[in-house]
Order: structure tokens, then C-alpha cells, then sequence
């Protein structure tokens, strides 16, 4: 149970990152930094909503949440657009390298003692917890809403993307950015957007990430950062079912060898090389489609 | 297998899913002949090309080169054993010079060991030496010495195909494979080309196979020509016998 | 790109040799004399650094593919190299000992380059993001199997190895090299790495084979990569696993793209004033990480070719 909550919150973060290679073409590492704003945000929103609605109540954590998504929506759309966008014609090594720069700035930003400091901070309590029986399997509340978010996100994704005019405009973007720009659609903007859907679901995730967390701090998004990554990679990169696909596998795959003795130190090698592995027989990921260069 | 001739395709069949792009196709070069493969769009003249060069494995059927299997070779064996090739869409090293674009093909018959390439005695510097006569003699019978130093990529684009042709014949062919040579190129390039085919025949004695869409290139210097259509050889001939061929004309113009 | 196969080493190629040897003795002449602490470790850190991106460059820059993992390389051979120090040190007498070092680094390097060709081989079948996900994955692999193993100290750290780096030691090997690296490109294996990188099915077509070109600089890179582990390890007596993490294989990289990919010179010169620029940012304590990583994105914006390129370069 405590992998699939897990694996879910990867899977979240995934489609982020996939979402992004959709369109861009390279891996955006400062999403992971993103999640890690969308916890913060909370924290800092939760006292002020507490004023108006009570917390910890249903309704008080999804208005938190609701803050946090937009925030965190107006975030990524900035990040773009100050430090991608000008990279747009630009080998992708280029912009590669400039992700990770922007992911160390603001981790070391948010580390510095007149921004969030580095210490651990206590996360707000935003629902009541308790635990349910279920026969002789105990599930935790969180869990549960865990769950229940990211279902329900990833069926609203699956009909933004595929049902909407703007989610076909986002396919035909990713699909080939120059047809589709002759096509009279707005690739800016279709790439704006995909940050704000990415950034907001990485928001959630950071909020669901830091409910089953001990506590959150300016480095808390590395670690599911790079799970997810790896998420993303192992169900092909680009593809959105791979990567809830990928999120799930490695979310239960970690929880599986955490429980067994002696391989619980290895945890953070595991991910790797599980993913290592399957790239050996499937280079482009497990619902990747092999591109064949033509010649 | 028929013992003079230095390729030989016998009933290659190559599918993709449930596309048949090239069915049950014979084909034979012999050494130094000039030979033009024709057909219309999406005929499967590049994936047959694509089957001699090892890029694609047939399905069925076997070709032989100088009397061995191509079959499951990869591309860099193959040219050791003596098929070379251009492509369609030149693929030229872009970040080096012209030079050294034909260089980089010598090395299949000069490449140093690790402890040559750090040693640097005086084998190597031989061998250096003898790499750079050759690649200039190379550049110079194509008059293309005088731009040795340009980056391979910002040659005019007639230049770009010759360079390719000379980076191909670098490696020694037995057999040259030209993947649309013509494409893109105005009449008087294509002139210019026709000659260069020629000469190339003559003055290095290797055969040629040509994949070509023009009917006039091909025409003009095919000993030779074979005709595909949806995968499948529909006629085989001189250009004499080819021009009349009723399907050839119909496969062309379309029937009535 | 055209223009700087051959660079530094003009017409005569033996000269490069004499070169080598020039520099090995005055490394060593150089190392007799006393220096503050302080400069002469940041002076043994510039010429770490110097292998370090030198190395990755060959993999990186010369033959397009992309390693995000070369601090997993360097901790092979650095842990390999600290613990062979550490077990027969003891039985060595003293004049014997730089012995012992040479052969803990060579082992370190051997170790590194068997990584390096366990990498190498997946490499052949992937490309680009994928490749450098691998190489991620595989420092990050490398660190969690140090962390969890006892005989190099595990997540405590491996203490007590004996410093036997010294300036002469650093720059000799660093101008080994520069020197390997340069003369392998100068080489039919550096027209074939380069073929490569442009191009891999037309160089497959003129004969050239690229899964031997690949794990190549894969293997010479990584062996660089762990003789530079075995003299930070000496260097610095200490060695934890966190010291390399993917930070530290981001430094590396970011060395080599500041010196424009595939210019071994500037490259060099990028190594030296990545070095130095923290050791100047220190009275910026609190800043310090800040502006290295706008440094990083600033670059990337203003000149992607690298910092040190100037003249024409070919579209990348």
C-alpha cells in the first residue's frame, strides 16, 4: 500500500518531467525544486488559510493545495520563461546544463538562511489522519488520499491532453514543433501551458510527498526528483502512460526492497539499477517506441 | 551464384510489419559495370540500397559480395570487405574539415594502435604522411584540394556531393553505391555529375550502382538498368530496352 | 572544430614527446621548493581538476556522448587506490613508498577503466538524455555500494590514508594527460571520435566502427578519471562517499562545456579558473553556491561555446 502511495507521488512527478521532454525535448531538473516550492508554499500558506477555514479539514487542504498548484503553475511558467525560453534554438546540451543550474540556484537560494534555511521544518497537519482496517491490511488515511489525488489527476491529464483543444495543440507541439507552429498554433503559449500543468501536478506532489514526510527542507525534491526522473525514463521518456507506468514500478520496487533486510541500505542504488537494466533490453524505455534513423 | 559478378541479390525479401517494401529481388553487378536502379516514388530503391549497405537485414533471401554473405554485417564490415556508399541526404562530418572528412575514411585500411598513436616514433609519422598523399591526391583529382582547410559543411552544395563521392572512394571500394546522386542538382551540375560518374569508373575501375530518380542521369551513363515498383523487379535491361518496355512506360505514366 | 585537431602540437609530432618530458621534471623540480598550505592545495586541486576535465572532455566533448558520471569513476579509483595505500603501506619501507603510490594509482586507474568499460558497453545502445541518465545512475550506484561497505569505511568515510600527493606527482600526471589525449586525437582515433560524434551511420559507412571508438573514450576517459581519485585521495587523507555525488560530476561537466567541448587547451584553462573561482567566492560564504549557479546559467545564455573559444565553430 505504502508503494503504490509512493510510487503514485512518483508518478506525479513524472508526468512533469515527461511532459516537458514532450515538448522541449530535454530533462527539466529543476521540476524536483519545483515540488520542493509547492511543499513550502503550503507551509507558509497553511497558517494564513487556518485564519478562514479550519485545518486539518478537507476543505482547507484542498484550497491550500489550490494556492500551492498556482503558485507553483506561475513559478514554472517564470522559470521558462526567463531561463529556457531564450535557450529555445539552442543545442539541447545548452539548455540541459542550464536546468541544472537553475535547480542548484534555487536550492541554494532556498537553502540560505533569509529565504527558507536549511534546517527541517515540521509540515503542517492539513487532514485529519486515521487508519482503516481492511481485513488484515491496515491503510493510512494519507495513503488513501494519495491514491485517490493521483487517480484523479491522471484521468483529468489524460482528458486535458487528449480531449481538449489545447492538450491536441500540445501533442501536435510535441509532435513536430515546426509543422505545428505552421499550423497557426502558439507554441509559446502551448509551452507556457505545459509548464503550468506540469509544475502545478509537481505542486501536488510535493504537498501529498511531504503529508507521508517527517518534515520538509530546500533539498527535500532530489531524492523523488530523481526517482520520478528515472520513473520517466524507465516508461520512455515523452510518453505520459509510461511514466505513471514507471512512477508505480519504482514506487513499489523500492518499498519491496526496503522491507528486505540487508538490501534497505542499497534503496537509492536500486531505482538505478533497475532502470539500467531495462534500458539494456528496451533502450527507449518500456512503452518508449524505438526511433530507427533513417538514412 | 554467378561466379563474375561481384554482388549478387538472390530473392531478397525485406518486410516492415505487414509492408513487403522490397519482394524477391534478384540482382546481379558485375565488377566495373555502371549500373542504374530505378523506379518510381516509394518504389523501395533506398531500401534496397539500404539491404546491400547492411543497414537493413532482408527477411529472406541472401546477397553475397565478392563471393561471401552480407548477411548480419554490420555497415563498417562491409566496407572493409569493399562496398562504399553516399547518401541521399549528404551526410558529410560537419565539425570537420574536408580534409579530414576524407582522412577519417582512410583509416579503414591505416588505423594506429594505442601505443603507435602515443609513441608517435616514426612509424607513425610515416604512416601520417602516407595518409595525407593519398587523401591529396585524392582532393586534387576532384579539384577540391584547393578548399581542404573549409568546414566540410559550408561547401557550396554541388561540392558537398563531390566530397562525398571522394570520401566514399577513400576507403578503396570494390563497389560504389550512389543514393540519388542527382538530387537537388540543376542540369549543368547534373552534366558535370554524369562526366564525374564516368570517370570515376574509368579512372578507379570499380563498379557503380546508382539509386536514381532521374531518368535522364540514369540514361545517360547506365550500362545497365533495373527497374523496381512496388518492391518488385518489373524490367531489367540497357537503357535501349528499358525506354521501350512497356512497363516501365506504364509504371511511369500511369496506365490508361 | 576544424582547426583544432591538431592543436598545441603543430608539425612535429615528436616534439610533443620531449614536451611530455620537460614537464614531468619540472613538476618534479617544482615540488622540491616549501609553499604555503594553503596555495599549494588549491595548486594540487587545479591539477586534479585538470584530469578530471581533460578526461571527461574526451568522452564528452570529442565524442558526443554525454557522462554524468564521471565522479563515479574518480571515487573508484580513489577509494581502490586509498585502500591499497592503506593495507600495504605498513609493509613498504620508506624509500620504496612513491613505488607503492604509483602502483596504488595505476591499480585505482585500472579499476576506474573496468567501470568505465561496464558503462561503455550500454553506451552503444543509447543515446543522448538516456545515456546520460545511465551514467547518473551510475555514479549514484557507485556511492550508495561505497556507503554500505564496511572495508572503505562505509557512510563514516575511509580516514588515515597517507599523503603521498605532492605538486610533482599531480602535474606529471596531468601532463601525461593532456599529452594521452591530445595524441589520441591527434591520431585515427581522434578523426574517428570526432566521425563519431558527427555522424555515427555515416561513419559506420567509411569504415569506421563506433562501438570501438565509444568505449575507447570510455575507458581512457575513466582511467584518467580514477588515477585523479587516487591523488585526491592522497591529497586530501580523507575520503567520503558524499564527496562524489552528482555535484561533483556536474563541476566536471561544466569545466569541460566552459571550455567549449573538445578543445583540450581551453579546457585546461576552464579547469584552472573553476578551481580558483570558489576559492575567491569564499568571502561570499553565504553567496557562494548562488552565484556559481547563475555563473552556470548566465554562461549557457551569453557564450554556450565555452568561455575560452573564440574564432569559428561548427553548429553544434
Amino acid at each position: 500500500m505504502n508503494g503504490l502511495a509512493l510510487g503514485s507521488i512518483y508518478a506525479l512527478i513524472a508526468l512533469g518531467y515527461t511532459m516537458v521532454y514532450g515538448v522541449l525535448r530535454f530533462i527539466n531538473f529543476a521540476h524536483s525544486d519545483v515540488l520542493m516550492l509547492g511543499a513550502f508554499s503550503a507551509y507558509y500558506l497553511a497558517p494564513a488559510v487556518a485564519q478562514v477555514l479550519p485545518l486539518p479539514s478537507l476543505a482547507g487542504a484542498l484550497v491550500v493545495t489550490l494556492f500551492a498548484c498556482v503558485l507553483c503553475a506561475g513559478l514554472g511558467v517564470l522559470i521558462e520563461f526567463l531561463a529556457y525560453r531564450p535557450l529555445r534554438s539552442r543545442p539541447r546540451l545548452t539548455v540541459l546544463i542550464t536546468a541544472i543550474g537553475v535547480s542548484l540556484f534555487i536550492e541554494f537560494t532556498c537553502q540560505h538562511r533569509a529565504v527558507f534555511g536549511a534546517d527541517t521544518k515540521a509540515f503542517p497537519k492539513l487532514l485529519p489522519e486515521s487508519d482503516f482496517r481492511l481485513g488484515d491490511l491496515i491503510i493510512g488515511s494519507n495513503d488513501l488520499v494519495v491514491l485517490v489525488t493521483t487517480v484523479l489527476l491522471l484521468t483529468g491529464l489524460w482528458f486535458v491532453v487528449q480531449r481538449t483543444k489545447i492538450g491536441t495543440a500540445m501533442r501536435a507541439v510535441s509532435f513536430n514543433q515546426q509543422a505545428a507552429a505552421l499550423m497557426g498554433i502558439d507554441i509559446n503559449r502551448i509551452i507556457s501551458f505545459t509548464f503550468a500543468l506540469g509544475s502545478a501536478l509537481a505542486a501536488v506532489a510535493g504537498i501529498l510527498y511531504a503529508l507521508k514526510a517527517p518534515g520538509i527542507d530546500p533539498l527535500m525534491g532530489v531524492q523523488p526528483g530523481l526517482r520520478a526522473f528515472i520513473a520517466a525514463v524507465l516508461g520512455g521518456i515523452g510518453n505520459l502512460p509510461g511514466a505513471a507506468l514507471g512512477g508505480l514500478v519504482i514506487g513499489l520496487l523500492e518499498t519491496f526492497a526496503g522491507g528486505i533486510s540487508g538490501l534497505s541500505n542499497y534503496r537509492d542504488g536500486i531505482a538505478f539499477a533497475i532502470l539500467i537494466l531495462i534500458l539494456l533490453f528496451k533502450p527507449a524505455g518500456l512503452l518508449g517506441k524505438a526511433t530507427v534513423e533513417k538514412v | 551464384m554467378n561466379a563474375t559478378s561481384i554482388l549478387s541479390v538472390r530473392n531478397a525479401t525485406i518486410r516492415f510489419g505487414g509492408l513487403t517494401a522490397v519482394s524477391e529481388l534478384n540482382l546481379e553487378i558485375r565488377p566495373q559495370e555502371l549500373i542504374g536502379l530505378i523506379g518510381p516514388n516509394g518504389a523501395g530503391k533506398t531500401t534496397a540500397f539500404n539491404l546491400i549497405t547492411g543497414v537493413y537485414q532482408p527477411t529472406e533471401g541472401e546477397i553475397h559480395f565478392a563471393g561471401q554473405p552480407v548477411a548480419a554485417k554490420r555497415p563498417h564490415h562491409l566496407t572493409k570487405m569493399g562496398i562504399a556508399r553516399t547518401f541521399q541526404n549528404i551526410r558529410l562530418f560537419g565539425s570537420l574539415s574536408v580534409f579530414d572528412n576524407v582522412r577519417a575514411a582512410t583509416q579503414l585500411h591505416r588505423s594506429h594502435g594505442v601505443r603507435t598513436a602515443l609513441w608517435r616514433g616514426a612509424s607513425f609519422a610515416k604512416a601520417e604522411a602516407e595518409v595525407e598523399r593519398e587523401v591529396l591526391d585524392l582532393l586534387e583529382i576532384f579539384d577540391l584540394a584547393r578548399l581542404r582547410d573549409e568546414e566540410a559543411t559550408c561547401l557550396p552544395y554541388g561540392d558537398q556531393r563531390r566530397l562525398e563521392i571522394v570520401r566514399a572512394l577513400a576507403t578503396k571500394p570494390k563497389l560504389l553505391l550512389l543514393d540519388e546522386p542527382a538530387a537537388g542538382m540543376n542540369p549543368t551540375e547534373k552534366a558535370e555529375l554524369m562526366r564525374l560518374i564516368g570517370f570515376i569508373r574509368d579512372k578507379f575501375g570499380i563498379a557503380i550502382m546508382l539509386v536514381e530518380h532521374d531518368m535522364k542521369v540514369v540514361m545517360g551513363i547506365c550500362e545497365r538498368i533495373a527497374v523496381l515498383e512496388y518492391g518488385k523487379k518489373i524490367a531489367e535491361g540497357t537503357p535501349e530496352e528499358i525506354r521501350k518496355d512497356p512497363k516501365v512506360i506504364a509504371a511511369y505514366l500511369g496506365t490508361e | 572544430m576544424a582547426a583544432d585537431l591538431k592543436f598545441p602540437f603543430p608539425a612535429s609530432l615528436n616534439g610533443a614527446k620531449r614536451w611530455l618530458l620537460v614537464a614531468v621534471v619540472l613538476s618534479f623540480l617544482l615540488s622540491l621548493g616549501h609553499y604555503n598550505r594553503y596555495y599549494l592545495g588549491v595548486t594540487i586541486d587545479i591539477g586534479i581538476n585538470i584530469i578530471l576535465a581533460v578526461s571527461l572532455n574526451l568522452i564528452n566533448g570529442y565524442t558526443g556522448q554525454f557522462s554524468l558520471g564521471h565522479a563515479g569513476f574518480m571515487a573508484v579509483g580513489a577509494y581502490t587506490a586509498a585502500k591499497f595505500s592503506l593495507v600495504f603501506a605498513p609493509g613498504v619501507p620508506e624509500p620504496l613508498r612513491p613505488l607503492l603510490f604509483l602502483v596504488a594509482l595505476l591499480l585505482g586507474g585500472a579499476v576506474a577503466a573496468i567501470a568505465g568499460l561496464a558503462v561503455g558497453v550500454p553506451s552503444l545502445r543509447l543515446k543522448g538524455d538516456y545515456l546520460a541518465i545511465v551514467t547518473l545512475g551510475f555514479g549514484e550506484i557507485i556511492r550508495v555500494i561505497v556507503q554500505n561497505m564496511e572495508a572503505v569505511g562505509a557512510a563514516s568515510g575511509l580516514k588515515g590514508i597517507p599523503k603521498y600527493t605532492t605538486l610533482g606527482w599531480t602535474f606529471a600526471l596531468a601532463s601525461a594527460t593532456v599529452y594521452v589525449v591530445v595524441s589520441l586525437v591527434n591520431s585515427t582515433y581522434g578523426r574517428g571520435f570526432v566521425a563519431v560524434k558527427d555522424d555515427e551511420v555515416a561513419a559506420s559507412s567509411m569504415g569506421i566502427n563506433p562501438v570501438r571508438y565509444k568505449v575507447t573514450a570510455f575507458v581512457v576517459g575513466a582511467f584518467f578519471a580514477g588515477i585523479a581519485g587516487g591523488l585526491y585521495a592522497h591529497h586530501k587523507q580523507f575520503l567520503s562517499p558524499t564527496g562524489f555525488d552528482f555535484l561533483k560530476s556536474i563541476d566536471i561537466v561544466v569545466m569541460v562545456i566552459l571550455g567549449g567541448m573538445g578543445r583540450t587547451a581551453s579546457v585546461v584553462v576552464a579547469a584552472v579558473v573553476l578551481t580558483l573561482l570558489p576559492e575567491f567566492l569564499r568571502q561570499f560564504a553565504d553567496y557562494r553556491m548562488i552565484i556559481y549557479a547563475l555563473l552556470i546559467i548566465g554562461l549557457m545564455m551569453a557564450r554556450p561555446q565555452g568561455l575560452f573559444t573564440f574564432g569559428r565553430r561548427a553548429a553544434a
